[in-house]
């Protein structure tokens, strides 16, 4: 993506190779071909340091958690509490009350839509998304929607692939309860001018939840810089493990929310007639926590804030433009989804060829790239298209590994073309 | 596994030249089949005289596999009795995803073509589709067949 460039300490660019050279799983084959994964957009793969932290957890200081007075408990509260600061800066929350650990961004959607949306709503009451959502950002509000009488809205988008800003303002109003809205699209790379949006939303006094599923891992993200209420992410698609993700909310609105399951954890006091609830932000948090994904989390911002997310994001932009160019140059080949701010993602077309036999050829070619509606049936459908063929780049990524799927694309064309 | 015992000759020309790819207005009776991993439609139409398939076609869309599975099919059970079409449907079923089906794919004729399928796991469910589709026709099921 665009941005200013850095005024003081500008740091060297990244060194792929040294960088690859933690990722154990880069160094493997894949049907007698090095590895060329190009499907960061689904998940990332995990530096050496994130899988040893996540095993040194289970090697030394497993227990469980806020529970125990023994010293193992102890060392992983410290640990799973450690890595809620960690994630707390990450965003630039003000307080760690704000960081709720979940299973991923789908789990955090689902949690804002059931304990801060559902009580709220009544009949005629709207929720407003996007053209450009993931299913996890439309079903949970379909969901809620069901339950309550109100309405889901939908922002059309552009040809180009961006939310329509003139749209959203004409169907914005006083029945508008939420806004709920990607940062960046998964399906297509758009990165969507957010803060127009929050902007807006703040003139209506409605509050704006943004999946940022796909922005984490790709530009730095600021929630109180952005103003918005609420942001969800998933770990693994940031160099984490899988199954741990956080959702920040504003204090005042999570200390409003009831909790949304109920157990162990999220009590202070138990009786027969009475539960009082624990404080933020563990009244969100029932049962015993993914300790160990938390703990990976943690590790991978770490990791990441080492490279700098600036570096990352240039880096990302570079391959970017490059693969854009690369795959401008194939016969047949449509860029589906042109933004002029984008992350690391190219979504394609190749004439003649269905996306599915693409994805095969390029397995056998040792090239993982995602084919089908990436989860997001309605842009396939605003393009007419069943599937898209997606290539998704991570800051380890290189120019030669555009080549070879540039290569693969090739031999699809021979074979079927 | 090799690209080319999965898109083998046959399949590559039926995937480019798919046979009876049209609507039948004057079908007995039709199904529709859906993938919804990979997004696969189609529609498959069937013309009966009696207890015989006169007349088999489809419309749709999808990848190589699919649209050539399709293909072969309706070439291949045009004028067989629909308790034979589903006989073959579930020798191709067993084919398809049974290491040890004992098929003689020799047997088979052109639909041999997709026995590479079977190392391909994540491929089988577009070669089955019209299968099933061809099985729902035939047995007036009215809800989409979906693989998924």
């Amino acid at each position: 993506m665009s941005r200013a460039a850095p005024v003081a300490v500008a740091r060297p660019a990244l060194d792929v190779e040294a960088i690859r050279r933690e990722f154990p799983v880069l160094a493997r084959q894949v049907h007698g071909k090095p590895l060329c994964y190009l499907d960061n957009a689904a998940s990332s793969q995990r530096p050496q340091r994130v899988i040893d932290a996540v095993s040194a957890y289970y090697e030394t200081s497993h227990a469980n958690v806020h529970r125990g007075v023994h010293a193992l408990s102890q060392e992983a509260t410290d640990l799973f509490e450690g890595a809620r600061e960690k994630l707390r800066r990450f965003v630039n929350a003000r307080s760690s009350r704000e960081v709720v650990f979940v299973r991923g961004t789908t789990e955090a959607i689902n949690l804002v839509a059931q304990s801060y949306a559902r009580p709220r709503l009544g009949p005629g009451d709207e929720i407003l998304i996007s053209w450009l959502e993931h299913h996890a950002n439309i079903v949970p509000w379909q969901m809620v929607c069901e339950q309550t009488g109100a309405r889901l809205r939908v922002t059309p988008m552009t040809q180009s692939g961006e939310v329509d800003f003139e749209a959203f303002r004409s169907l914005i109003g006083e029945r508008t309860r939420l806004v709920a809205l990607a940062h960046v699209s998964n399906a297509l790379g758009t990165v969507v001018p957010v803060r127009r949006f929050i902007a807006e939303a703040r003139r209506h006094g409605v509050p704006v939840l943004l999946d940022g599923a796909q922005a984490v891992p790709h530009l730095p993200v600021d929630v109180q810089e952005l103003d918005c209420d609420f942001y969800c992410y998933s770990g693994h698609k940031m160099c984490g493990p899988t199954g741990i993700g956080v959702l920040y909310g504003r204090e005042a609105l999570l200390a409003e929310m009831p909790p949304w399951q109920g157990g162990g954890d999220m009590i202070l006091a138990v009786s027969f007639e009475r539960t009082i609830y624990n404080d933020l932000p563990w009244k969100f948090e029932a049962g015993t926590p993914h300790i160990a994904g938390a703990i990976g989390l943690g590790a991978a911002v770490d990791y990441l804030e080492e490279l700098g997310l600036d570096r990352i994001a240039a880096a990302e932009h570079e391959l970017l433009q490059y693969a854009t160019v690369s795959l401008s140059g194939v016969d047949g080949l449509e860029i589906v989804g042109t933004a002029p701010e984008k992350a690391a993602v190219v979504s394609f077309k190749l004439r003649g060829i269905h996306p599915h036999d693409i994805g095969t050829i390029l397995d056998m070619e040792g090239v993982a790239i995602r084919t089908g509606h990436h989860c997001a049936m309605p842009v396939m459908e605003f393009y007419g298209v069943p599937a898209t063929a997606r290539a998704s780049f991570a800051f380890y990524n290189t120019r030669a590994e555009v080549d070879r799927l540039v290569d693969g694309l090739r031999v699809a064309q021979e074979m079927l073309g | 596994m090799d690209l080319h015992d999965l898109y083998r000759d046959v399949i590559v020309d039926h995937n480019r030249n798919p046979r009876n790819f049209r609507p039948m207005p004057d079908a007995d009776c039709h199904a529709e089949g859906f993938n919804p991993l990979c997004g696969d439609r189609l529609t498959l139409y069937v013309r009966l005289e009696g207890s015989v398939i006169r007349d088999v076609s489809f419309q749709g869309s999808g990848c190589a596999i699919s649209v050539a599975s399709a293909s072969l099919l309706t070439e291949s059970v045009k004028g067989r009795t629909v308790e034979d079409a589903c006989r073959l449907f579930g020798t191709m079923h067993a084919m398809l995803t049974r290491d040890d089906s004992g098929v003689d794919v020799a047997s088979l004729g052109k639909l041999g073509a997709l026995s590479g399928v079977r190392a391909f796991p994540a491929r089988v469910k577009c070669a089955s589709l019209c299968w099933h589709t061809l099985d729902a026709a035939l047995h007036r099921q009215t809800e989409p067949v979906r693989t998924e």
